[in-house]
């Protein structure tokens, strides 16, 4: 008891110092425990699908980000590892009988696959030739996939998946749990040795190569890296929605992915998760206007583009807080003072 | 003989709209991807000025040119010049302006397909095909108006200015060239150029609200193969593709689904060779 009460109180103290310190963190706090929450309060199941969903594109936003954020890649071509990994984990759950659990990584490792063939021919292309480039690689599989119709199942594509789990909560807790996870391992990965690279390599990369680093070594792994997590999302939804149809594979996906990660601030990773959050919600509770619907998005997205070109989060995150100017550390925009090393904030 | 004739005209109207793109890329550095967006609003322009308020189709086609312009300057005006140092915010606005004109599009004519009457009835018949004369009509004003660009850009003025911009905008803001006076008249004559291909070829396809994307698609394919900002690339390269499209179309079954692949192969396996593109010059890494 002793000792329980011990931990608890240091539990306490964290908290109080690290995470009530910041308004940033304690909104990344209230987050999880929401989503945690969500079918203690509620189990609409309309809700729990929007839920579920948002989660899946969020995975997907943030890992177009690791890529073409971090390490400046445009890739216009994010629906290739989304489709790739929902059409394979579809192709094995049909075809072999691979239960989901085995079928969505196998998804992720093939749509890391595609992450090597396509990253080596492109990684020789800069800027926008590279953007060009890589959006047509989906337009070319949905090609394939038109032209293959007996095993690909052409225009109305693999359905008839099995579920992750049946029951409603279950399923929920799943997708929601491997959101939060994968979108951790991200940020950590954004926050490392490597990330820091990535980063480098976008700023400047012929003085990152000045310094002895293999870029185009790096620039792979972040193509496989975001094929990963990409191809995971796509394993997700197409056994959430128990089809993989050439929808995933389409330009508006790639198009909508750049969208939600350009609108939350690219380079951050927990921006296009919140942009995900904020935007596909809000593209669900405008359905009762189905004709306007894609206007009202559009329109969302070029007032708040113009108004904050850096996107939404990083502004929301400057206005709420401020960086010392002596140790670089973020204080609370209400403080006076910094608050590890009491310089004069401006 | 058809797949001569098609692959002219796909030809012709990707060599007009990928030089018109690659015209705003390469002074603005704008990758507009509401570039066939205009096209499109031209295209519906024409449909329901001759359709429904019954004008002539060349008063049509004069007046949805100058529509088609309008729009674009005031989106360039009011959307994306005051964020033009982020390039990525600068994307996510012409893509959602492409998609504010295909709701809008939607809105008005409905999902349903659409088609355009010709200018000209009628065929005339070689070698066992069927040749309308609105397809020779549009093939002949396509290299009409290519040439006037080339004229325009090599001749003139203000052809010199755009060409030195493109080349180092620097430079030439500091030999007196007005940049941003200069990126809006480019802009003009960019979208104009698109509304002009959706007026000539309204009356050769089918008009839908998603009738944008494909030739975006393939438009960056020939923008790219051809070399970024390179004239006479996007000119053949857009032939190459327009030929191979019209190839597989008709050799291979089931062709019109692979049409896009098959395009695209050809590029990425012409960018590996060349990363450049074929007439593209590589530029001094930009720091």
């Amino acid at each position: 008891m002793v000792a329980a009460g011990l931990y608890l109180r240091r539990f306490y103290t964290i908290v109080r110092g690290e995470v009530l310190v910041l308004p940033s963190r304690i909104i990344v706090a209230l987050f999880f425990i929401i989503l945690l929450g969500l079918p203690l309060i509620s189990q609409n199941p309309y809700l729990i699908r929007v839920v579920i969903l948002t989660s899946i594109f969020a995975i997907l936003a943030a890992s177009w980000d690791l890529l073409s954020g971090f390490t400046g890649q445009m890739n216009f071509g994010h629906a290739l590892f989304f489709g790739v990994g929902a059409y394979t984990s579809a192709l094995l759950n049909i075809h072999l009988q691979i239960p989901p659990w085995g079928s969505v990584p196998l998804g992720a490792l093939a749509a890391v696959l595609t992450g090597l063939i396509v990253g080596i021919p492109c990684l020789r292309l800069k800027h926008t030739y590279l953007a060009l480039t890589t959006m047509a690689f989906p337009i070319i599989l949905m090609g394939i996939v038109f032209a293959l119709p007996d095993f690909t199942g052409g225009e109305l594509g693999i359905s008839g998946l099995k579920r992750i789990s049946n029951s409603l909560v279950g399923n929920y807790y799943i997708y929601v749990v491997t959101m939060l996870v994968l979108c951790t391992v991200m940020w950590k990965i954004t926050d490392s040795h490597t990330g820091i690279i990535f980063h480098a390599i976008r700023e400047d990369e012929l003085a990152v190569k000045a310094s002895g680093i293999n870029t185009t070594r790096y620039k792979l792994m972040a193509f496989c890296l975001s094929g990963f997590f990409a191809g995971i999302a796509g394993g997700l939804y197409a056994h959430y929605m128990r089809i993989a149809g050439p929808s995933t594979l389409e330009v508006s996906m790639s198009f909508t992915v750049v969208i939600w990660a350009v609108f939350g601030g690219i380079a951050t990773i927990y921006g296009p998760i919140a942009a995900v959050f904020i935007l596909f919600p809000f593209l669900e509770f405008v359905r009762f206007w189905p004709e306007y619907r894609m206007m009202i998005f559009a329109v969302v997205v070029l007032l708040i583009l113009l108004y904050m070109p850096e996107g939404l989060i990083p502004w929301v995150r400057d206005k709420i807080e401020k960086q010392c100017p002596r140790c670089k550390i973020r204080n609370v925009a209400t403080r006076n003072t910094c608050r590890i090393c009491t310089a004069v904030l401006d | 003989m058809n797949i001569l004739i098609t692959g002219l005209i796909t030809g012709s109207m990707l060599a007009l709209l990928a030089i018109s793109f690659s015209l705003i890329f390469g002074v603005a550095r704008i990758v507009n991807i509401a570039h066939t967006a205009f096209y499109m609003v031209a295209a519906y322009c024409i449909f329901s000025l001759t359709g429904k308020f019954g004008l002539n189709p060349v008063a049509g086609m004069m007046i949805a040119v100058v529509v088609v312009t309008v729009f674009g300057l005031l989106a360039y005006k009011f959307l994306i010049d005051p964020i033009r140092e982020h390039e990525a915010a600068v994307l996510i606005a012409t893509i959602a302006l492409a998609m504010i004109f295909q709701e809008a599009v939607m809105l008005i004519y409905t999902g349903d397909y659409r088609t355009v009457s010709a200018l000209i009835e009628g065929y005339f018949i070689v070698m066992g095909v069927k040749v309308f004369y609105q397809q020779m009509l549009t093939f002949g004003v396509v290299l009409a108006v290519l040439g006037i660009l080339w004229v325009l850009l090599m001749k003139t003025k203000l052809g010199l200015a755009i060409r030195s911009t493109a080349e180092d905008r620097e430079v030439a803001n500091l030999m007196g060239m007005n940049d941003s006076r200069l990126a809006m008249i480019t802009m003009g004559i960019s979208v104009a150029l698109a509304g002009f291909t959706g007026a000539v070829l309204a009356p050769l396809t089918v008009l839908s609200p998603y009738m944008w994307m494909e030739p975006l698609i393939i438009m960056m394919a020939v923008v790219v193969l051809g070399g970024l900002g390179s004239i006479k690339g996007s000119f053949v390269a857009a032939y190459i593709l327009g030929f191979t499209e019209a190839l597989v179309v008709f050799m291979i079954p089931k062709g019109a689904f692979l049409k896009g692949s098959v395009a695209l192969t050809i590029m990425i396996l012409v960018l590996l060779l060349r990363p450049e593109g074929l007439f593209g010059i590589s530029f001094e890494e930009e720091r």
